[in-house]
Protein backbone atom coordinates (compact mmCIF):
# COMPACT_ATOMS: atom_id res chain seq x y z
CA UNK A 1 0.00 0.00 0.00
CA UNK A 2 1.74 3.73 -0.82
CA UNK A 3 -0.28 5.22 1.79
CA UNK A 4 -0.28 4.37 5.68
CA UNK A 5 -3.02 5.74 8.03
CA UNK A 6 -4.55 4.33 11.34
CA UNK A 7 -7.96 2.95 9.81
CA UNK A 8 -9.17 -0.10 7.88
CA UNK A 9 -9.78 -0.24 4.03
CA UNK A 10 -12.10 -3.48 3.57
CA UNK A 11 -11.08 -4.30 0.29
CA UNK A 12 -14.01 -6.58 -0.23
CA UNK A 13 -16.44 -4.70 0.36
CA UNK A 14 -16.29 -1.27 -1.34
CA UNK A 15 -18.25 1.37 -0.92
CA UNK A 16 -20.90 1.82 -3.62
CA UNK A 17 -20.84 4.53 -5.08
CA UNK A 18 -23.57 5.58 -8.39
CA UNK A 19 -24.25 1.92 -8.67
CA UNK A 20 -27.43 1.65 -10.52
CA UNK A 21 -30.06 -0.42 -8.44
CA UNK A 22 -30.59 -3.86 -10.09
CA UNK A 23 -34.30 -4.76 -10.82
CA UNK A 24 -34.13 -7.01 -7.85
CA UNK A 25 -33.06 -4.05 -5.58
CA UNK A 26 -36.28 -2.63 -7.13
CA UNK A 27 -38.49 -5.39 -6.76
CA UNK A 28 -37.08 -5.48 -3.30
CA UNK A 29 -38.18 -2.00 -2.58
CA UNK A 30 -41.18 -1.62 -4.25
CA UNK A 31 -42.81 -4.68 -2.03
CA UNK A 32 -41.15 -3.44 1.07
CA UNK A 33 -43.05 0.26 0.27
CA UNK A 34 -46.25 -1.65 -0.29
CA UNK A 35 -46.01 -3.43 2.90
CA UNK A 36 -45.32 -0.34 4.59
CA UNK A 37 -48.27 1.29 2.95
CA UNK A 38 -50.69 -1.15 3.57
CA UNK A 39 -49.74 -1.62 7.26
CA UNK A 40 -48.50 -5.27 7.42
CA UNK A 41 -45.24 -3.84 9.42
CA UNK A 42 -43.56 -0.42 9.74
CA UNK A 43 -40.32 1.18 8.64
CA UNK A 44 -39.57 1.07 12.16
CA UNK A 45 -40.47 -2.83 12.72
CA UNK A 46 -38.30 -3.57 9.67
CA UNK A 47 -35.23 -1.61 11.27
CA UNK A 48 -35.43 -3.11 14.25
CA UNK A 49 -35.38 -6.58 12.80
CA UNK A 50 -32.45 -5.71 10.79
CA UNK A 51 -30.84 -4.26 13.27
CA UNK A 52 -31.26 -7.74 15.36
CA UNK A 53 -30.27 -9.99 12.62
CA UNK A 54 -26.94 -7.80 11.87
CA UNK A 55 -26.37 -7.25 15.79
CA UNK A 56 -26.04 -11.42 16.17
CA UNK A 57 -22.20 -12.18 15.71
CA UNK A 58 -19.78 -15.66 16.44
CA UNK A 59 -19.42 -14.48 19.32
CA UNK A 60 -22.98 -15.56 20.35
CA UNK A 61 -22.51 -19.36 18.96
CA UNK A 62 -19.04 -19.46 20.59
CA UNK A 63 -20.94 -18.77 24.29
CA UNK A 64 -23.30 -21.48 23.22
CA UNK A 65 -20.20 -23.94 22.73
CA UNK A 66 -18.50 -23.07 25.56
CA UNK A 67 -21.41 -23.27 28.08
CA UNK A 68 -21.75 -26.83 25.94
CA UNK A 69 -18.07 -27.95 27.03
CA UNK A 70 -18.66 -26.86 30.82
CA UNK A 71 -22.09 -28.54 31.53
CA UNK A 72 -22.86 -32.13 30.53
CA UNK A 73 -26.75 -31.04 30.99
CA UNK A 74 -26.99 -28.60 28.39
CA UNK A 75 -24.77 -30.00 26.16
CA UNK A 76 -27.24 -32.79 25.88
CA UNK A 77 -29.66 -30.62 25.91
CA UNK A 78 -28.49 -28.55 23.21
CA UNK A 79 -27.88 -32.22 21.23
CA UNK A 80 -31.57 -32.96 21.51
CA UNK A 81 -33.67 -29.81 21.65
CA UNK A 82 -31.72 -26.75 20.81
CA UNK A 83 -34.31 -24.43 20.65
CA UNK A 84 -35.54 -25.05 23.82
CA UNK A 85 -31.44 -24.89 25.07
CA UNK A 86 -30.76 -21.48 23.29
CA UNK A 87 -33.89 -19.71 24.61
CA UNK A 88 -32.92 -20.82 28.00
CA UNK A 89 -29.85 -18.72 27.41
CA UNK A 90 -31.71 -15.38 26.33
CA UNK A 91 -31.40 -16.57 22.58
CA UNK A 92 -35.01 -15.44 20.80
CA UNK A 93 -35.10 -18.21 18.07
CA UNK A 94 -39.04 -17.05 17.14
CA UNK A 95 -40.68 -18.99 14.39
CA UNK A 96 -37.21 -18.81 11.91
CA UNK A 97 -36.12 -21.89 10.90
CA UNK A 98 -35.13 -24.69 13.40
CA UNK A 99 -31.87 -25.17 14.42
CA UNK A 100 -29.91 -28.62 14.74
CA UNK A 101 -26.51 -29.22 16.15
CA UNK A 102 -23.96 -31.70 15.07
CA UNK A 103 -22.01 -32.79 17.26
CA UNK A 104 -18.00 -33.15 15.65
CA UNK A 105 -16.04 -35.92 17.49
CA UNK A 106 -12.55 -37.98 17.17
CA UNK A 107 -14.60 -40.32 14.68
CA UNK A 108 -17.34 -38.09 13.19
CA UNK A 109 -16.25 -34.64 11.70
CA UNK A 110 -19.72 -32.54 10.48
CA UNK A 111 -19.21 -29.90 7.79
CA UNK A 112 -22.25 -27.60 6.51
CA UNK A 113 -22.80 -26.47 3.33
CA UNK A 114 -26.29 -24.84 1.61
CA UNK A 115 -25.34 -25.82 -2.07
CA UNK A 116 -28.49 -24.42 -2.83
CA UNK A 117 -28.07 -20.61 -1.88
CA UNK A 118 -26.78 -19.84 1.45
CA UNK A 119 -28.78 -20.81 4.76
CA UNK A 120 -26.89 -20.23 7.30
CA UNK A 121 -27.42 -20.69 11.39
CA UNK A 122 -28.02 -16.78 11.55
CA UNK A 123 -29.57 -16.88 15.51
CA UNK A 124 -26.20 -17.99 16.57
CA UNK A 125 -23.48 -17.07 13.86
CA UNK A 126 -24.80 -13.53 12.32
CA UNK A 127 -24.40 -13.34 8.80
CA UNK A 128 -22.67 -15.74 6.76
CA UNK A 129 -18.82 -14.98 5.45
CA UNK A 130 -18.43 -14.22 2.02
CA UNK A 131 -16.73 -17.92 1.22
CA UNK A 132 -19.42 -19.78 2.24
CA UNK A 133 -21.85 -18.17 -0.28
CA UNK A 134 -19.29 -18.61 -2.89
CA UNK A 135 -20.00 -21.26 -5.81
CA UNK A 136 -16.87 -22.75 -5.24
CA UNK A 137 -17.26 -23.61 -1.54
CA UNK A 138 -21.30 -24.49 -2.64
CA UNK A 139 -20.05 -26.56 -5.55
CA UNK A 140 -16.66 -28.24 -3.97
CA UNK A 141 -17.14 -29.04 -0.78
CA UNK A 142 -19.66 -31.85 -1.65
CA UNK A 143 -17.51 -33.56 -4.16
CA UNK A 144 -14.34 -33.20 -2.18
CA UNK A 145 -15.15 -31.95 1.24
CA UNK A 146 -11.34 -33.52 2.51
CA UNK A 147 -9.56 -31.03 -0.46
CA UNK A 148 -11.47 -28.40 0.72
CA UNK A 149 -10.56 -28.27 4.42
CA UNK A 150 -7.28 -29.19 3.38
CA UNK A 151 -7.54 -25.43 1.50
CA UNK A 152 -8.82 -24.22 5.02
CA UNK A 153 -5.95 -25.80 6.81
CA UNK A 154 -7.55 -28.88 8.03
CA UNK A 155 -6.13 -32.24 7.73
CA UNK A 156 -8.27 -35.22 8.98
CA UNK A 157 -7.40 -38.93 9.29
CA UNK A 158 -8.85 -41.31 6.85
CA UNK A 159 -10.32 -43.13 9.64
CA UNK A 160 -12.70 -40.00 10.38
CA UNK A 161 -15.81 -39.90 8.44
CA UNK A 162 -16.62 -36.66 6.75
CA UNK A 163 -19.97 -35.64 6.95
CA UNK A 164 -21.12 -33.19 4.62
CA UNK A 165 -24.97 -31.67 6.05
CA UNK A 166 -26.31 -29.67 2.92
CA UNK A 167 -29.07 -27.26 4.74
CA UNK A 168 -31.66 -27.86 1.86
CA UNK A 169 -34.83 -26.60 3.68
CA UNK A 170 -35.74 -25.96 7.04
CA UNK A 171 -33.19 -27.35 9.19
CA UNK A 172 -29.96 -24.98 10.12
CA UNK A 173 -27.26 -26.60 11.50
CA UNK A 174 -24.45 -25.30 13.35
CA UNK A 175 -21.49 -27.52 14.63
CA UNK A 176 -20.44 -28.26 17.98
CA UNK A 177 -16.60 -28.70 17.83
CA UNK A 178 -14.25 -30.72 20.04
CA UNK A 179 -13.10 -29.27 23.15
CA UNK A 180 -9.40 -28.56 22.58
CA UNK A 181 -6.72 -30.56 24.91
CA UNK A 182 -5.29 -28.49 27.78
CA UNK A 183 -8.11 -26.57 28.51
CA UNK A 184 -9.33 -28.09 31.84
CA UNK A 185 -10.24 -26.02 34.51
CA UNK A 186 -10.65 -23.14 31.92
CA UNK A 187 -14.24 -21.10 32.48
CA UNK A 188 -16.41 -20.57 29.79
CA UNK A 189 -15.93 -17.12 29.02
CA UNK A 190 -11.90 -17.86 28.72
CA UNK A 191 -13.19 -21.53 26.41
CA UNK A 192 -15.50 -19.51 24.89
CA UNK A 193 -12.36 -17.51 22.87
CA UNK A 194 -11.18 -20.68 21.50
CA UNK A 195 -14.09 -21.22 19.47
CA UNK A 196 -13.91 -19.61 16.36
CA UNK A 197 -16.91 -18.92 13.25
CA UNK A 198 -15.08 -21.41 11.10
CA UNK A 199 -15.33 -24.25 13.13
CA UNK A 200 -18.96 -23.57 13.87
CA UNK A 201 -19.11 -24.63 10.49
CA UNK A 202 -17.04 -27.16 10.42
CA UNK A 203 -14.24 -26.15 8.13
CA UNK A 204 -11.63 -26.11 11.17
CA UNK A 205 -11.32 -26.96 14.82
CA UNK A 206 -11.43 -24.52 17.34
CA UNK A 207 -8.42 -22.56 18.15
CA UNK A 208 -5.32 -24.41 21.14
CA UNK A 209 -5.16 -22.48 24.83
CA UNK A 210 -1.06 -22.19 23.45
CA UNK A 211 -1.82 -20.50 20.45
CA UNK B 1 -49.97 -36.87 8.89
CA UNK B 2 -48.16 -39.74 9.47
CA UNK B 3 -44.57 -40.39 7.80
CA UNK B 4 -44.23 -42.83 4.92
CA UNK B 5 -40.58 -43.73 5.69
CA UNK B 6 -38.69 -44.48 8.85
CA UNK B 7 -35.32 -43.99 10.12
CA UNK B 8 -32.28 -46.19 9.08
CA UNK B 9 -34.98 -47.27 6.05
CA UNK B 10 -33.25 -47.28 2.40
CA UNK B 11 -35.02 -44.42 0.07
CA UNK B 12 -34.31 -43.58 -3.31
CA UNK B 13 -34.61 -39.77 -4.40
CA UNK B 14 -37.13 -39.20 -7.29
CA UNK B 15 -34.87 -38.39 -10.28
CA UNK B 16 -36.25 -35.76 -12.90
CA UNK B 17 -35.97 -31.90 -13.21
CA UNK B 18 -39.76 -30.37 -13.18
CA UNK B 19 -40.09 -26.26 -13.36
CA UNK B 20 -40.27 -24.29 -10.16
CA UNK B 21 -38.39 -24.03 -6.66
CA UNK B 22 -37.07 -27.43 -5.88
CA UNK B 23 -35.18 -27.82 -2.67
CA UNK B 24 -34.29 -31.45 -3.41
CA UNK B 25 -30.60 -30.80 -5.22
CA UNK B 26 -29.53 -32.02 -8.14
CA UNK B 27 -26.40 -34.26 -7.42
CA UNK B 28 -29.04 -36.30 -4.99
CA UNK B 29 -31.51 -36.91 -7.59
CA UNK B 30 -31.63 -40.48 -8.54
CA UNK B 31 -29.39 -41.53 -5.88
CA UNK B 32 -30.02 -43.76 -2.83
CA UNK B 33 -29.86 -43.28 1.03
CA UNK B 34 -30.91 -43.95 4.59
CA UNK B 35 -33.52 -42.11 6.50
CA UNK B 36 -31.68 -40.08 9.30
CA UNK B 37 -33.94 -38.40 11.22
CA UNK B 38 -37.71 -37.04 10.78
CA UNK B 39 -37.69 -33.81 11.32
CA UNK B 40 -41.18 -33.05 11.43
CA UNK B 41 -43.79 -31.46 9.11
CA UNK B 42 -43.23 -28.43 7.03
CA UNK B 43 -45.31 -25.98 4.74
CA UNK B 44 -43.79 -26.62 1.41
CA UNK B 45 -41.10 -24.45 -0.56
CA UNK B 46 -42.37 -25.88 -3.71
CA UNK B 47 -45.52 -23.91 -3.69
CA UNK B 48 -44.48 -20.82 -0.27
CA UNK B 49 -42.15 -19.46 -3.37
CA UNK B 50 -45.67 -19.24 -5.62
CA UNK B 51 -47.33 -17.12 -3.05
CA UNK B 52 -49.24 -20.08 -2.06
CA UNK B 53 -49.55 -21.56 1.51
CA UNK B 54 -47.75 -24.42 1.33
CA UNK B 55 -50.31 -26.95 2.85
CA UNK B 56 -50.86 -29.45 3.88
CA UNK B 57 -47.71 -29.52 5.13
CA UNK B 58 -44.86 -31.97 3.71
CA UNK B 59 -43.03 -34.45 6.14
CA UNK B 60 -39.08 -33.63 5.96
CA UNK B 61 -36.26 -36.05 6.23
CA UNK B 62 -32.55 -35.49 6.35
CA UNK B 63 -31.36 -38.36 4.24
CA UNK B 64 -27.56 -39.72 4.21
CA UNK B 65 -25.70 -41.07 1.27
CA UNK B 66 -23.17 -42.64 1.25
CA UNK B 67 -20.15 -40.26 -0.92
CA UNK B 68 -18.71 -43.48 -3.20
CA UNK B 69 -22.43 -43.75 -4.11
CA UNK B 70 -23.01 -40.20 -5.26
CA UNK B 71 -19.92 -39.70 -7.12
CA UNK B 72 -17.93 -42.50 -9.17
CA UNK B 73 -14.85 -40.88 -8.88
CA UNK B 74 -14.98 -39.67 -5.16
CA UNK B 75 -11.50 -39.25 -3.71
CA UNK B 76 -12.00 -39.43 0.05
CA UNK B 77 -12.61 -42.32 2.06
CA UNK B 78 -15.09 -44.95 1.58
CA UNK B 79 -17.49 -44.15 4.81
CA UNK B 80 -17.64 -40.52 4.02
CA UNK B 81 -20.89 -39.71 3.87
CA UNK B 82 -23.84 -36.58 2.81
CA UNK B 83 -26.69 -35.79 4.06
CA UNK B 84 -29.15 -33.21 2.86
CA UNK B 85 -33.09 -32.68 3.84
CA UNK B 86 -35.76 -33.77 1.37
CA UNK B 87 -39.00 -33.59 1.26
CA UNK B 88 -41.31 -36.62 1.37
CA UNK B 89 -42.98 -36.02 -1.88
CA UNK B 90 -39.57 -36.43 -3.26
CA UNK B 91 -38.87 -39.78 -2.17
CA UNK B 92 -39.61 -43.46 -2.63
CA UNK B 93 -39.41 -47.01 -0.98
CA UNK B 94 -36.07 -48.73 -2.35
Amino acid sequence: MAHHHDHDHDDHAPIEEGKAPSEFDLLEQAIRELLIEKNVFSADDLRRQVDRTDSVSPADGAKVVAKAWSDPAFKAQLLSDPKTAIEALGYDVGPAPNLVVLENTAALHHVVVCTLCSCYPRVLLGPPPDWYKSKEYRGRVVIDPRGVLTEFGTQLDDAVEIKVVDSTADMRYLVLPPRPADTEGMSEEKLATLVTRDCMVGVTFPDSPSN
Amino acid sequence: MSNAFKVGQRVLVKDGDPPGHIRTPFFLRGKSGVVETIHGEFRNPEELAYGKEGLPKKPLYLVRFLQTEVWVDYRGAPGDTVSADIYEHWLDAE
